[in-house]
């Protein structure tokens, strides 16, 4: 289960963590400005990865310019360490930089993550970075790069507030369960990348060091510990994160976020943890699958 | 009392072109000026300079705020002009596409301003800009419509909702009834004197239309060639016309 796997003898003829020094170096002062400026997307020197875009490069970048050799690396795909790509990533680290790696959110110092924020709390010294395919929260609105930079500039954040007008006029409720927008630091909008809505309130004022990766749209940006985020939203229509109102078949949990998985063939379903790790390390229910 | 907005010397070339030649124009509190002029004599250029949209070559630009300060457009910043832009002016364009989202519910697009002001209660935008829809003569039950389904006039008093609901002190209109059918842009002059009446709104309108001209301003500027030919008292230029453009421009709207 979730242990931490003694460290691997890294391959011959990588750098440590694949990226070479100066590149890391770059990285870190793009990743040094972002932290600096909560919220901000600082432009960075996005480079080729062995992986396409939308696999996680800018996240594995960011990865591997904060990465040293104690480190113990976590990294999840919608919640669960066993996926494909999260497999993947593991592994790749373990064999360019040799450290070890971990199922287990608590035993981990850095967590790289697609789609989710772990159930459990993040401790000081931790690092969470984040996947990151689309940063600019207001892309859909102002396709206009220049236009939209000079929004963020003059913290001019009208048009996004409409948008969430017109979801309520249409649906009665904010429309989007993913990826809502937020205000750091009640400065800087920002996209929390496609999280659900459920996780925004875990960037509030979180102990860790929360990093975001795009690679494809080469941007930085990053939520300093203890940073104020706060979900858009209207007085009389506050945000709310949005979870499935059952227990997870397995342990029982009513607090953490559910995948929907078909079971059979019939259209048999039922609602798991999407975080394995969380879900593994709780007593199973007695009549679990 | 001094003027809301008061302009100097504004000399602006695009090329060979001058569009504006030594403007000076002011305009006071509750005024409504309008500016005159044939095609091309840069009564647009004059507009979208005072307002800031547009960096003239030479000249100045001063605008009053309520709490009497003032403020140099010409070396504002972006970030100055637009809080301005939200907070105390409007510009109602000729062609309402140009400012409306056409994307967005006709309650968006009045809501917008509100919003941008940081008005974050759903209720009360909801209910102001149903507010506004009744004030141009809109019913308030087509608020989630989108203006795509709108007539132009309809579309142009949703752009005069738009502008207003954050109670602006002075107004750019450039040709607000331009392109409307005739009988449409007699109601629509009729909406915007009512308007201007009640909110005591400052008005620069830039229009071709004599006849509007006289319905709606206090004072007219008669542009030609990018200079300021004329100006004074609606009935005194337009019934004792001085300069012979004037006195042209006068005569042919007589003869029509
Ligand atoms: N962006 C531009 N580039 C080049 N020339 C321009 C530009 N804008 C205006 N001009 C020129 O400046 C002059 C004044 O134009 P402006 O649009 O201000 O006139 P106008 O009085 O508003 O005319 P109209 O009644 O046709 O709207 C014209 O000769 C015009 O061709
Ligand atoms: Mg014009």
């Amino acid at each position: 289960m979730s242990e931490t796997s003694p460290k691997p003898r890294p391959l011959a003829g990588y750098n440590f963590g694949y990226l070479d020094e100066a590149t890391k170096r770059m990285i870190r002062r793009a990743l040094l400005k972002a932290v600096c400026i909560p919220g901000h997307q600082v432009p960075f020197g996005a480079r080729e990865m062995p992986l396409p875009y939308g696999w996680g490069t800018g996240g594995i970048q960011v990865t591997s310019a904060v990465l040293g050799p104690s480190d113990v690396l976590k990294v999840i795909d919608q919640g669960a360490d066993d996926t494909t790509n999260a497999v993947s990533i593991r592994r790749f680290f373990s064999r360019v930089a040799g450290v070890a790696t971990t199922e287990s959110t608590a035993e981990a110092s850095i967590i790289q993550t697609r789609h989710r924020i772990p159930e459990t709390p993040l401790r000081e010294g931790q690092i969470l970075v984040y996947q990151v395919p689309m940063p600019e929260p207001l892309f859909k609105l102002e396709p206009r790069v220049a236009e939209s930079t000079k929004l963020h500039a003059l913290a001019d954040y009208g048009l996004m507030q409409v948008k969430l007008y017109e979801d309520i006029a249409r649906q009665g409720e904010v429309g989007t369960s993913y990826n809502h927008p937020v205000m750091v630091n009640h400065r800087y909008l920002m996209s929390p990348s496609p999280i659900p809505a459920f996780d925004n309130p875990k960037m509030h004022m979180n102990a860790g060091l929360q990093l975001f990766g795009a690679g494809r749209e080469k941007r930085i940006y990053a939520v300093p510990p203890y940073t104020d985020v706060r979900s858009l939203d209207f007085e009389d229509h506050p945000f709310k994160p949005v979870r499935a109102p059952h227990a997870c078949a397995i342990c029982g949990s009513e607090e953490s976020y559910l995948d929907e998985v078909i079971t059979d063939d019939a259209g048999g379903r039922m609602h798991v943890c999407s975080d394995t790790d969380y879900c593994a390390s709780r007593p199973p229910l007695e009549d679990a699958p | 009392m001094s003027a809301l907005l008061q302009a100097e010397g504004l000399d602006l070339r695009f090329g060979a072109v001058r569009a504006l030649d030594g403007v000076a124009i002011s305009i006071w509190p509750g005024e409504v000026v309008a500016i005159v002029g044939e095609s091309g004599s840069g009564k647009s250029s004059l507009l979208r300079v005072l307002a800031g949209m547009q960096r003239a070559d030479a000249g100045a630009v001063l605008y009053r705020d309520a709490a009497g300060a003032t403020h140099s457009v010409l070396d504002a910043s972006d970030a100055a002009l637009r809080r301005l832009m939200r907070s105390d002016w409007g510009f109602v364009h000729q062609n309402a596409r140009d400012a409306l989202r056409m994307e967005v519910s006709a309650g968006g697009n009045v809501g917008e301003r509100l919003m941008a002001a940081g008005d974050r209660h759903y209720g009360h935008i909801r209910e102001v800009a149903a507010h506004w829809l009744e004030r141009v003569e809109m019913d308030p039950a087509r608020m989630d419509e989108s203006p795509k389904n709108f007539s132009g006039g309809m579309q142009q008093r949703l752009q005069i909702a738009r502008t207003l609901v954050t109670n602006p002190r002075l107004v750019f209109m450039d040709e607000p009834t331009g392109g409307l059918d005739v009988s449409v842009q007699a109601r629509l002059l009729d909406l915007i004197r009512g308007l201007v009446a009640d909110l005591g709104l400052a008005v620069l309108l830039v229009t071709h239309d004599i006849a509007a001209a006289r319905l709606l301003a206090h004072r007219i500027v008669v542009m030609r060639h990018g200079q300021v030919v004329e100006e004074g008292l609606t009935d005194r230029v337009l019934d004792d016309p001085q300069h012979p453009y004037t006195q042209l421009l006068v005569s042919s709207v007589l003869a029509a």
